[in-house]
Order: structure tokens, then sequence, then C-alpha cells
């Protein structure tokens, strides 16, 4: 975790006789106070609490990656993390993806490519593929391969996937200047 | 797919349209039953059986029911209801005996899922563990039945045949020619055996169920991810023994099936338990766990092929005994095994043959419909026969299959008329070797100088079949209705679960209309009381069937359409053209109406109006199939078959064992392209998960007969670092006469064949037959270890020496 909070920052109280504390953090650019379970995991904090319900639960057991979202920069997979780890983080999850009623540039080409069936592992490969891109604009096949080797699609056989992932790093440097 | 070859010669038809849900499921928007919530609605939980075969002593639940937050605690003792779309063999609750690790022995609502949880674990059950019945063999001797109500237990009577006393579910046959000659007099008989694992579907959104059980009135109400809505009104009706119309079924989004989510699942057990709590709704969610454990999979299966062929190559008769591990149930699993007796020797046309399909309890997780039903399984074996025997024959198996293949004039196994509008797996074979390059097999002197490289390279092939294996009156419906701007909205019973249905449909209507696909809406939500019946979402049978209704309803449309345009333009309707949204007089295109002018009635300038909403229903049955003969299996079984072929490159790691897949070649003879795009998706997808059963998947029992690998790290299915370096696609368009623009289905068929395109590939490379998946590293590695040319078993018991 990139997370250096320390512990003692959180605020704990009882309510209701159940141990809460709250957690203050930033998602899709909006910043959130909530009161939580100190044992929620981040995946149910967005879902249950945020009610983003575009961040998917496949396994629970960080296998999948259908939980996949963006902490601090990195994909992460949000339901074997603490939702209290993300105290203070920036967090993207795929509402966030979408700028000014504007589709980005890699959703368009997921469209394009027909790079999902049924869609419940989308959201995760969007997320995974976003950090990729963010921190290496021009991956090579092999690099695109080893990152997305960690989020299962059972519908599409990875080929479409591939080719909407170099659409869109191609197109994000030629018309964003990445 | 960057340049698109196809081309269509229809304007909307085969054009590569992206699909119509790709937005909202790009932006986290759609809508999974997963994801639904409703007023009240409860959370449940399931406590699994510990044991493979049990008796149930006791079951205390008073913890559990005293812990605040539960509201309801059920077993089995408080329901008798039994389930099952074509045998009714499961319970909802096991009571008295559980017969799978995995049998539902409680379950829990409560208002969270920790709360359900943690009264799970308060629950004390006393079993007494029974000696189970661990394969099919030691069913077959049936001194343990795993019903012992076997006799009484009801079934699709006339299409399934389970036999008293014993553990056989259903044993369904067919018989053909003249055996016992055709075998005396063939040059050469071979037999052998083949087999394959379970092995799981694996959707990524794990099934879900919320019901409310209405406690004012018989109203079962009903969201699910789901493949059949009209197949869950019908079973939930009869297992409750309420009406059909009391049901009411919503799928939203559905996050993959693949033949899981068919019949019925968790929806009985959700319906229960909103029944005991006071008709709050229930939600009930499989975990990843009990995706692999609980719900079903595709059965293990046995196949022993007899072979008798003469010295020229041609096939005199095949005698084929298939033995299925449906596991603990078989309440869709005999429409599996019964697919083998019209479709379980490949797309060969045989003389003389006989095949016995046997459907068998046994205790383990229990089995269902999986993309090609019954195909993928019997073509391992069928496949992999064929190319024994060209090795033994000395002649190249394209050559030998050449000679055997179906072509029109040739019958099926079931008796079948082959024509031109049947389509032409030649054609696919033909096409699939020529672009991988085949020029003959490896020699032993160029496998052995491969292998000191450490890597051997080896091509395989194979050819498939497959048609929708379905009841004779099968049906599909549409309703399509106008909107007052001219566009359409359309509702069909079928689901979209990712396969493209919904943009496949609307191409169609698109067409019909001449109408541009965005003003095509079709309603991604099926809702029993509002959409047309549809008998189930399965069999790669939408495109043909859906089609039709959708090619009726439009033209139904169209006919009420110019009768008020004739009307309005003084002329008669045979006279009208239809064109961009326009009813226009075939000699005059001047005198026109838009279709928005007509669209809710049409109103005079004097205010009288004539004609009213647009819509147009549309409906179609399976043309002419019939119930195969009991004893011969003759009959018509195939509203449609899909024909086609792979060819595979592969490399063998010889050190590690390790499989890579360079190239994939699939052709299929698919009558027309609906979607370029969707086709290339059905395509890759299914080559993949054809790629998962072969080298990769499979269930693994121990001894006491519990699933060992219930979870991804230990029951891996392929990722991107699995995915074939190429896949090249081949549409083959012959047209089928009574289809949808001469369209086949092919939703299920690209995953057929591949485990024995790879099998046969892998004799190519390193010589060695291997008769069972899957083709694991480990499996290839003991295979070479042993030295032996005919790998029959993989286990590492069955190594020299053990």
């Amino acid at each position: 975790m990139d997370n250096n909070k320390d512990c003692s920052m959180y605020t704990e109280h009882v309510e209701s006789g159940k141990r809460k504390v709250t957690l203050s953090l930033t998602v899709n650019g909006q910043f959130v106070v909530r009161d939580i379970d100190p044992n929620m995991t981040l995946l149910h904090f967005l879902r249950d609490n945020l009610k983003l319900f575009g961040t998917k639960e496949a396994c629970g057991e960080g296998e999948c990656g259908a939980c996949t979202i963006i902490m601090n920069g990195k994909a992460v997979t949000s339901c074997i993390i603490l939702a209290v780890e993300a105290e203070g983080a920036e967090i993207t999850t795929v509402e966030g993806l979408a700028m000014d009623g504007k589709l980005s540039i890699l959703q368009e080409e997921f469209i394009s490519q027909d790079a999902l069936q049924c869609g419940f592992c989308t959201p995760g490969f969007l997320m995974s593929t976003r950090a990729l891109l963010d921190h290496n604009p021009n991956p090579s096949d092999e690099e695109i391969i080893e990152v997305l080797s960690g989020n299962l699609c059972r519908c599409t056989g990875y080929h479409p996937i591939m080719q909407a992932v170099k659409r869109a790093a191609d197109r994000e440097q030629k018309e964003l200047g990445r | 797919m960057d340049e698109k070859k196809y081309q269509s010669k229809y304007k909307r038809v085969g054009q590569a349209y992206d699909r119509k849900d790709a937005q909202e499921k790009v932006t986290g928007q759609a809508v999974y039953a997963y994801d639904m919530e409703l007023p009240g609605m409860l959370h449940a939980r399931c406590l699994l059986s510990p044991y493979a075969r049990a008796k149930i002593v006791s079951i205390d639940t008073s913890k559990a029911k005293a812990l605040p937050g539960v509201r309801a605690v059920l077993c089995g003792e408080d329901s008798d209801i039994l389930v099952g779309l074509y045998m009714q063999d499961k319970r909802v609750l096991a009571k008295g005996e559980t017969r799978y690790h995995g049998d539902v022995v409680a379950a829990v609502a409560a208002d969270d899922e920790e709360t359900a949880e943690r009264a799970i674990a308060l629950l004390d059950v006393v079993y007494e563990p029974l000696q189970p019945v661990h394969d099919v063999d030691e069913a077959l001797e049936a001194k343990i039945l795993v019903h012992d109500d076997i006799n009484e237990l009801k079934h699709y009577v006339g299409v399934f045949f389970p036999q008293k006393d014993s553990n056989i579910a259903s044993w369904n046959k067919s018989k053909k020619g003249d055996l016992d000659k055709a075998f005396a007099e063939s040059d050469v008989v071979v037999e052998n055996e083949f087999s394959l694992p379970a092995v799981a579907h694996v959707p990524m959104e794990t099934h879900v169920a919320i019901v409310q059980a209405d406690p004012y009135s018989n109203k079962i109400r009903i969201w699910s991810s789901a493949q059949s809505p009209f197949a869950i009104r019908q079973i939930m009706a009869d297992s409750f023994g309420i009406s059909e119309s009391d049901v009411e079924v919503h799928i939203p989004y559905v996050g993959g099936g693949f033949g899981g989510k068919a019949g019925i699942h968790l929806e009985p057990l959700a319906a229960l338990l909103s029944k005991a709590a006071g008709g709050l709704a229930v939600k009930v969610r499989a975990t990843r766990e009990q995706e692999f454990n609980q719900l079903p999979t595709r059965a293990g299966m046995r196949g022993r092929i007899k072979t008798g062929v003469n010295l020229d190559g041609k096939i005199n008769a095949v005698q084929a005994v298939y033995d299925w591990d449906s596991g603990a149930y078989a309440d869709y699993g005999v429409n599996v095994g019964k697919t083998a007796v019209y479709s379980g020797l490949g797309p060969y046309s045989v003389d003389n043959a006989s095949i016995d399909s046997k459907t068998i309890y046994t205790n383990k997780v229990f089995s269902t419909a999986y993309r090609g039903f019954g195909h993928l399984e019997t073509h391992w074996s069928i496949e992999r026969q064929i190319d024994i025997l060209s090795q033994k024959l000395g002649i190249d198996p394209y050559e030998f299959r050449m000679m055997n293949l179906l072509e029109p004039g040739s019958r099926t196994i079931s008796g079948e008329l082959v024509t031109e509008s049947t389509g032409s797996v030649k054609e696919c074979l033909t096409a699939v070797v020529k672009e991988i390059g085949w020029t003959g097999r490896k020699t032993e002197e160029e496998r052995q100088r491969e292998w000191k490289t450490g890597k051997v390279r080896g091509k395989g092939f194979a050819v498939l079949q497959k048609a929708p294996a379905m009841p004779a009156n099968t049906a599909s419906s549409a309703i399509i209705q106008m909107n007052g701007d001219g566009r359409v909205r359309m509702m069909i019973g079928g689901v979209d679960i990712g396969q493209g249905a919904n943009t496949a449909m609307a191409q169609i209507a698109a067409q019909e209309l001449d109408l541009p696909i965005e003003h095509i809406d079709i309603m991604t939500d099926i809702d029993t009381r509002a959409n047309p019946y549809d008998w189930n979402t399965v069999a790669s049978k939408l495109t043909f069937m859906g089609g039709n209704a959708v090619i009726n309803a439009s033209r139904e449309l169209l006919r009420k359409m110019k009768e008020v345009a004739a009307q309005v333009l003084k002329t008669e309707p045979e006279y009208l053209a239809h064109a961009n949204g326009e009813i226009y007089h075939v000699h005059n295109p001047e005198r026109k109406l838009s279709y928005k002018q007509i669209a809710l009635g049409y109103m005079y300038p004097g205010g009288t109006s004539i004609g009213g909403p647009l819509m147009a229903t549309g409906t179609y049955i399976a043309d002419g199939l019939t119930n195969l003969h009991p004893e011969t299996g003759q009959g018509a079984p195939a509203l449609v078959w899909t024909f086609g072929a792979h060819a595979v490159e592969i490399e063998v790691d010889v050190e590690t064992g390790s499989i890579e897949v360079l190239k994939v070649a699939s052709a299929f003879d698919i009558g027309q392209v609906i979607n370029e795009k969707l086709v290339y998706g059905q395509i890759c997808g299914g080559v993949m998960q054809g790629l998962g059963s072969a080298i990769l998947e499979g269930y693994k029992f121990s001894n006491d007969v519990k699933l060992m690998n219930p979870s991804f790290t230990d029951n891996k299915i392929p990722t991107m670092k699995d995915m074939p370096k190429e896949i090249v696609p081949i549409y083959i368009e012959n047209p089928q006469r009574n289809g949808p623009y001469g369209a086949r289905g092919v939703g299920e068929h690209p995953m057929i064949s591949i485990p024995s395109a790879v099998g046969n590939a892998v004799y190519d490379a390193l010589g060695i037959n291997f008769h069972v998946l899957p083709l694991s590293p480990e499996a290839i590695v003991l295979g070479i270890e042993s030295g032996k040319k005919s790998i029959l078993c993989t286990d590492v018991d069955c190594l020299p020496g053990r």
C-alpha cells in the first residue's frame, strides 16, 4: 500500500454499540467523509456507502481483478483492502473515467473494439488499463499482458481487450500528447 | 480487427455495429442482479454439506434463530419441494441425506450478510457420514443408489429414460444399419477410451437471485442473474404448485452465463426464505467458492469408441458408449447426455452405428448445460479417435476426414438428410487446414531434431457440429411498437447475457424496417410480465429463432403501416414500398408518408384519424422437429446444424510440459454474418474457453469425493498470458433457407473441438496420443516420462512404478 497514513489519524467512536471510525478521502474528485465499521473493505465502502456500483466483486479474494480501482495512482483490488487504509487517499473508480459527459478515449476504444461482452469484468479492466497507461503511455504487448493478466475475463478471449488497449494508448498519445 | 475484411451485401445485417449495451457497461451504469437492492431486503447464507454423502441425524437451529437480525432459518424438514427442468430430482434443501459436498443443508435470511454468516456458524448439525459413490463405474454397479426414489422421479417422459433401481438418470440410444456385419467386414477395427473431467462455467458474476414471495397472494417476484426467465417461471410454478401467471421474473444485465445460468438455481431457495421471513425480499448470492462447489458444472465424461474402417479410408461402423458423470442431480444433465445420441459421432457419414449415452448419478458436484453441451465432450473422443485411425491407416488426417464427412445427400446419425441448405463442414475444414499451412504430419526424425532444442511444434485440427438441443416445440417471439417519433422499441424473451443478442436482433429489425440501428431501441431488462415468451436462452438458438420472430414482427408492422398509408395516399398496399423511414408509392415516390406521421395513428387535416398506435408481434416455433425413437434414436432433432473446424499450431516445451498456442484458425458455416464484431467476439471467447478445457481446467476430487479446487487459486481459468498469439476467424456463408437472412447460430461452437485439435497437435509434436484432459504441463511431462505412446491417465498414481 502506498498509504503512509498513521492509524492514530483515525477518529474512532462508538455508535449504537458498534465501533466506528471516521474516514475521509477523495473519490472521483469529490471529498467525502463517512463513519464506517473499521473492518469494512474498500470495495464495500464504495458500493454500500457511496453507492458506486460500477466496481464489482467476483471472487472476494484478490484473484480476479473485477474490483480494481485506482488508489493514489496505483491499481489495487479493493476487495482485499480495508476502507480505513484509504484514509486521505485519492481514488478513481469506473464512474470517474468519463469527464463532462464525454467518454474517455479508453472507454471509446473498449466499445469500438468490442472489448466487453457481459461487462462484469469491464470496470476492473478499464481501471487496470488506466493505471498502466498513466505510468506507461506506450506499453509493449508484453507489458500489457503482464499487467492485465491479473484481471479475469471469461467472455472475450482477451484479444479484443488487447486491441482496445493498444488503440487507446495510440490515440491518447496523438490526441492528448501523452 | 483493425481492418474489417468482411463486406456484407445488406445495408444493416452484416454490419459491424457497436454493441447496444456497451456504453452502459464501460461507465459502470449497467445494473446486474448482484447490484440490486429492494426495500427491506434480507441477505441469505447457506450451510453446505461437509460430506459427499451423509445422513443428517439432527439439526439444532435454536441458537441461529435466537441471533438478533436473523429473520428465517430453514432446513430440509421445512420443505418437500423438488425442482428440475427435465428431471425433478433436486431438493431445494437436503432432507434425510446429503448427496454431494455442496448440498444445501440449511439456509438463513438475516438483515445483512454478516449476521447470516454468523447464524450459519451457530447451526448445530449432526451427520452420519455414508459411503459415497465415487465414479461412474461404482455408480453402474448400483450397490449404492444416489437417489433411492429414482423409480418415482417425475421426468420428461418419452425423451428421457431413467432406469429402475439404478443410478442411471437417463439412458438414451441410437442404432442404425448392421453393426456386427459392418465390423466383420472392416479391414481394421480400433477401440479407444477417452475422458475428461468436470469443468466450471465461471461466469464473472456469480449466481444471484432476489425473491419476494407476496404474503397476501400467490405471487412470487424474482430478480435473477439468469438466462432463462420463462423456464424459471414454469419450474417455479410447477414446484410451488401455483400458476405460471403468479410468477414474475425480472432479468437485469447478466454477468455471464455459458449455460450455467440456464434452468433454475437459487430462486426456489430464496422464495422459501422469503415466505419464511413474512414476505420480505431475500437476496441469495453465491460466493465464488459456492459457484465452484454448490452450483452445477459441466459433467465429466468417459467415451469408449470402437470404429471399423477399410484400408482405403471408408468408415464402416462406429460403436460409441458415453458415460456422463452427472454428479448428485441430473435435472438438466440428462439433456446433455441426450445430445450424444444424435450428434455423438461428429459430422461424419456412418451407415452402421450405435450410441449408448448414460447420464449417471454419483456423489460429485452436479452437472448442467455448459456452452456447446455434450459436444466438446463427444468431439474430444471422436476427433481424437479419427486422428488415431488416420495414424493407423497411414492416411493424412485431412484426407481421411474429407473421405467421411457429411455432404449434401448424406444422412446424419438420426437419419436427417443433409442438403446445400445444411451448410458445409468440408468447406470449413479445408479453409482452416489451408490457413494453418498443413503439409502433413511431422516425421519421427523431424520430431527428434526439434526435441533437442527443448521445444517441439505441432499442428492439429478437428471438425465440429452442433444443433440446438431443445424440445420439439421450442418457440421464440418478439413485440415491436412504434414511438411517436417514428422510431421503434422492441421486446424479445431471450436474454442478452453478453453474446450480443440484442444488437443482432436490432440489426435484423433495422434491416427489415430500413431504419438506422440507433432508431431500434431494444429493452435490455427482461420482465416476464411485459416481454413475450422465449423458451430458454441456450443452444445458440436465439439468432435463428429470435431472428425469425423479429423478421415476422417487422413484416407484420410494415403490413399494418402500408394499410394505413394506402388509405391516406389513396392507393392499394401492394403499390407501396418502404425505405429510410418512409412509406412511398412504387411508381411515384413523391406520394409518401413518414413513419412518424402514422406512428400513433394518422390524423387528417380536419382531425379525423385512422390507424392507431403501430405495434406488431412475431413468433417462431421450431419447424419440423420430432422426438427421437427411444431405441433407434431416429427422428428430426436438429432445427439448424452449424458446422465448423479448428486448426491449431502449438509449441510444447518438453522440459516443463507447457503448451504455447501460436495460432488458431477457426471456420464456421454460419450462413450469414449478422454482425462481424459480435461473431469475432464469440470466436475469440469460445476458443479461449476451449483452451481452458484443453490445457488448464478440471475439477479434482479427493478420495472422499470433496472438491479440492473450489477457488481461482486452485482452479485457474485462462488469463491474457494464455491468449493464443493469433486467432484467424473464417466465416463460411452457405445460407440456411429458413434462417434469418440465411444465418445460423455460433455462440457455443467456437469452444467445441478446441481440445481435440490441441490433442491432435500434441500428437504431431510429441508422437504421443493423450486420451485424457486437461493437457496440463503436469500431464504432458508425466506423459513424456511414462515412455508410453498412449496416455489414458495423467494422475500421479498412474505413473509407472506406482
